[in-house]
């Protein structure tokens, strides 16, 4: 227990304070904020240690995996229990919840009744058939989010199901899945997507919220930027094994051994925006390209079509036969980044760009699921 | 008669709703129920075979390598691919490393917390008399004065403030628990310390397949972490060196904490456990090859068929004997009868209550869980099936690590077929594999010496498949037999069918009215206080079930939205 809330204002050993200041300059990083923030973030922090009265958060779950509560587990900066027990108070949550039935339905209601509180949202929400896909407690997800959103101060939406419907909004979408934001729209919503979302990603926006009280900047997908604002191909470590042509060809081949570029086995860093070449995973032990596989571009909406079939190169993945009916064709994401590489356009343009023109992938699969 | 609802069941992954009749105290009849549904191998049609893994992976990721290995072998059978030695020992060590994550934080995080200790006695607990009771257990440098007044400290800090977060409204003070509250403390201490330990041990994942949860790198034919001793860019010496530190760091936990709070709690609460097992039978498909070819004659848990609780035969595991039947689950039934996996077509059809409901129709269908029978008949899989099996078959340290458990409480074999068979199953296969992980780095390394580099065995190429192939992958995950199914032609996927251990462990009755066997162990439960239903809890949680991974359709013939049935 040597986190940060083992707990300074209490405790006061001065390894632990720092260690503590430490996180704090590490979380003003990750946040891309000047330095000088980081004693903000630990005020905020020791005051909600500090305080009887942490913020009451609400985690629901839907058409999920647990894979993002797996990542808030994982969560070394502050810990999982630093949050459970100093920092928020997670009054309901099914996975680590003590009581079940009714008296987990006491426990959301007795929460809903100190709104303001923030909402944590995993999986996606289906529409069709009148929600029969997806019922707690006999209640159908659509209603329960509504329901619980109208205390929310804030949502965050957590993995790409929740931010955009993700896996089971695949094509052809049986059940109608969608995310948040297409459910509640009168609520401040940050999309955190990933397949899972990182842990470092989570934790962070968790610490905004508390430091500052509101949500980061978000861009137009609604995504933290200081955790979503660049390409994955930008910060690569191996871009400049792209820039000299150097790509990996077959599976375990001296390139790929080497830690060549990935592109050519099917990698969607260009369309991927996430800081996963810059915080890695698991304290930084690792992430998908430095361990040798693709990106998958799992922060994208719509990733699971447009970035599919996964193992060919971004200027290779073409609409599929058998899926064209299905009114899907090449994603609009990667075809921007796909041309964008292709034309050699600069890293900072091509992000600049985006930002201005990008059109929502899952609307114009819509609309052209619709033509 | 009361009927007792339980929606959601918490602690578990996805949503489960149980319903009970509960009568003079006991249940008499119980009903489990899948409420989600999202039609991934739906989804999977006509989509790239080698793409299957990372859609079937997002089944679930409690489990997050489970389905990606089933998914890859599955589609290997159908190819005709082996995947080279490098492979199998990383899918071992990625499956391994898996079994001991989950069942430490299943036991600690989601189990122990408010199944068996009443948190809100800690702040009364000497903090002396726990730690010398955990150094009688077990001589962790963790059970000492200063850890467990530091827990004590802080649960108490933590209760005081009167915001319990997740443990508010929990079944505390009922008469069910009756752990002393020095053992709670003691818990504690370890459920605290364990949240350190998973993030810590997830990092194998990380280092094997690129992150956790939700690794990236099963591929059909092989693996995508490269192996290269002269590269920083592979799996090398400082690598390896970092897998052996994280395998030991999970193994002296296992040990020395999660095996004596097992044995500790498992003790305590001996005499509920003999109740909990009515079906009888266990199905395993067998897993973890000791041979790097992959031969399954070496599986570290072996396959087995085991009926009517007839240890004495082991039957060996014909899959063509599954099927999977709908009469009680809300898919349209096929006109054929329950077909193979291979064979079935299934439509969604829900017939439930319009929502919010308040009470299933149980006479009718009630489930978006099908039922799995194997020769028609229920099986129970999971670690208790394994290690029913693996006993049975005289697999050595097997059998001696479970007597060891059975001789501490003073109880023979057939005990096992019990809730507290799959409490005793669960440490017996997690000290087993915490074992056998060495072994595999060991392959690993002596893989390396040997300047072993290939980690896939081609056939890449689409253009080198047969035009009609369909294949079978099976993995023991740690909730039980998993298996993929798959049809490919021309090179895409024509049908993809999941048959997972919830399935089998959760399903609901079949055509005969032959319940589940969760289910079925549920009858006879006593229930002290239907309003705070902690025994039919305790009961649901021995066998861990994960409803994302459970409910499923497959085939997309016909639209099968179209085909709801309205409620009336």
């Amino acid at each position: 227990m040597d986190g940060w809330a083992a707990v300074p204002a209490r405790s006061g050993t001065t390894i632990t304070r720092r260690a503590f200041l430490r996180f704090c300059s590490l979380m003003a990083g990750v946040l891309a904020l000047p330095p000088r923030y980081a004693s903000e973030i630990a005020r905020a922090l020791e005051a909600a240690a500090a305080s009887a009265e942490r913020p009451t958060v609400i985690w629901l779950e839907f058409q999920d995996c647990a894979g993002d509560t797996e990542s808030f587990l994982r969560t070394s900066h502050p810990t999982a229990a630093d949050f459970l027990f100093v920092a928020i108070s997670l009054d309901y949550h099914e996975v680590l919840m003590a009581p079940g039935g009714e008296l987990a339905e006491l426990s959301l209601r007795e929460a809903m009744e100190r709104a303001p509180y923030l909402v944590i949202v995993e999986g996606s929400i289906p529409t069709a058939d009148r929600g029969v896909y997806c019922t707690v407690a006999g209640r159908t997800a659509v209603d329960e989010l509504t329901d619980v959103a109208k205390g929310a101060a804030a949502i965050l939406a957590v993995g790409t199901c929740a931010a955009f419907g993700g896996l089971a909004a695949a094509a052809p979408n049986p059940t109608g899945a969608v995310g948040v934001r297409e459910v509640v729209t009168d609520r401040p919503v940050a999309n955190l997507p990933g397949c899972s979302v990182n842990a470092v990603n989570l934790a962070a926006t968790l610490v905004h919220y508390l430091t500052f009280g509101e949500l980061p900047a978000l861009d137009d997908q609604g995504r933290p930027l200081f955790a979503y604002g660049h390409l994955v191909h930008e910060e690569c470590p191996r871009r400049g094994h792209f820039d000299a042509g150097r790509f990996v060809r077959e599976w375990g081949d001296e390139g790929h051994r080497s830690g060549w570029c990935l592109y050519r086995m099917g990698c969607k860093g260009p369309a991927a925006h996430s800081n996963c070449p810059l915080v890695g995973w698991n304290d930084n032990t690792s992430w998908p390209v430095a361990a040798g596989h693709p990106c998958l571009a799992c922060t994208e909406p719509g990733f699971w079509d447009s970035s599919t079939p996964f193992y060919r190169s971004m200027g290779e993945v073409a609409p599929a036969p058998a899926r064209e009916r299905e009114g899907l064709g090449l994603g609009v994401a990667l075809g921007v980044g796909g041309a964008a590489v292709a034309a050699g356009v600069g890293a900072a343009a091509l992000v600049h760009q985006r930002r201005r023109e990008r059109p929502t992938p899952a609307r114009s699969l819509q609309e052209g699921g619709a033509s | 008669m009361t009927r007792v609802v339980i929606d959601p069941v918490t602690r578990i992954e996805g949503h489960l709703r149980v319903e009970a009749e509960v009568d003079d105290g006991r249940v008499r009849e119980a009903w489990a129920s899948g409420t989600m549904f999202r039609g991934i191998e739906q989804i999977l049609q006509g989509r790239d075979p080698r793409d299957a893994w990372v859609f079937t992976q997002r089944i679930c990721n409690v489990c997050t390598a489970a389905h990606g290995i089933a998914s890859v072998r599955a589609v290997e059978d159908a190819l005709g691919i082996t995947p080279p030695p490098l492979a199998v020992i990383v899918r071992n060590l990625i499956a391994a490393f898996q079994y001991m994550h989950d069942h430490v934080v299943t036991f600690f995080h989601l189990r122990a917390i408010a199944d068996w200790m009443d948190v809100t006695r800690i702040p009364e607990a000497d903090p002396m008399e726990a730690v010398r009771i955990a150094q009688r257990i077990s001589d962790w440098p963790g059970n000492s004065a200063a850890a467990f007044r530091t827990a004590q400290e802080r649960i108490s800090a933590f209760i005081r403030s009167g915001l319990l977060g997740p443990l508010a409204n929990g079944y505390w003070g009922h008469p069910g628990y009756t752990l002393s509250p020095e053992m709670d403390l003691m818990l504690a201490a370890h459920y605290l310390e364990a949240l350190d330990w998973q993030r810590e041990v997830a990092k194998a994942h990380a280092v094997l397949g690129g992150k956790s949860p939700v690794l990236q790198t099963f591929l059909v034919g092989g693996t995508a972490t490269p192996v290269d001793v002269d590269s920083s860019a592979a799996l090398n010496v400082d690598r390896l060196t970092l897998l052996r530190e994280l395998a030991g760091t999970a193994k002296s936990f296992i040990d020395a904490v999660y095996l004596a709070d097992h044995l500790a709690i498992t003790t305590g609460y001996a005499e509920l456990h003999r109740m909990g097992e009515r079906t009888g039978n266990v199905l395993v498909y067998g897993d973890f090859p000791l041979d790097p070819s992959g031969d399954p004659g070496s599986f570290a848990l072996p396959a087995g068929v085991i009926v009517d609780r007839d240890l004495e035969h082991v039957l060996p595991v014909d899959q063509e004997r599954i099927t999977e039947e709908v009469t009680r689950s809300w898919y349209q039934d096929d006109p054929a009868g329950p077909l193979h996996p291979w064979e079935g077509t299934t439509e969604p059809a829900y017939t439930g209550p319009t929502p919010p409901y308040d009470r299933l129709d149980t006479q009718g269908a009630y489930s978006w869980v099908k039922a799995p029978r194997y020769d028609g008949r229920p099986m129970e899989v999971g670690p208790l099936a394994r290690v029913l099996v693996a006993y049975a078959a005289g697999v050595p340290r097997v059998r001696r690590l479970t007597d060891e458990v059975l001789d501490r409480m003073g109880l023979r074999v057939d005990a096992l077929w019990s809730s507290l068979g799959r409490r005793v199953a669960r440490l017996v296969e997690t000290t087993y594999l915490a074992e056998l992980t060495f072994t595999w780095l060991d392959q690993l390394e002596e893989a390396m010496r040997s300047g072993d580099q290939r980690i896939h065995a081609g056939r890449w190429d689409p253009s080198t498949w047969p035009a009609e192939a369909r294949g079978v992958g099976f993995h023991e995950a740690p909730r039980g037999a998993l298996g993929h199914w798959v049809r490919i032609r021309d090179g895409r996927i024509e049908r993809y069918q999941c048959v997972v251990p919830t399935t089998w462990n959760v399903s609901p009755r079949d055509a005969s009215g032959t319940p589940g066997p969760l289910e079925a162990a549920l009858v006879g439960t006593p229930v002290a206080d239907p309003t705070r239903p902690l025994e039919i809890m305790r009961l649901v949680h021995t066998f861990d079930p994960c409803m994302a991974c459970a409910v499923h359709v497959y085939d997309g013939r016909g639209d099968p939205l179209g085909n709801l049935v309205e409620p009336v």
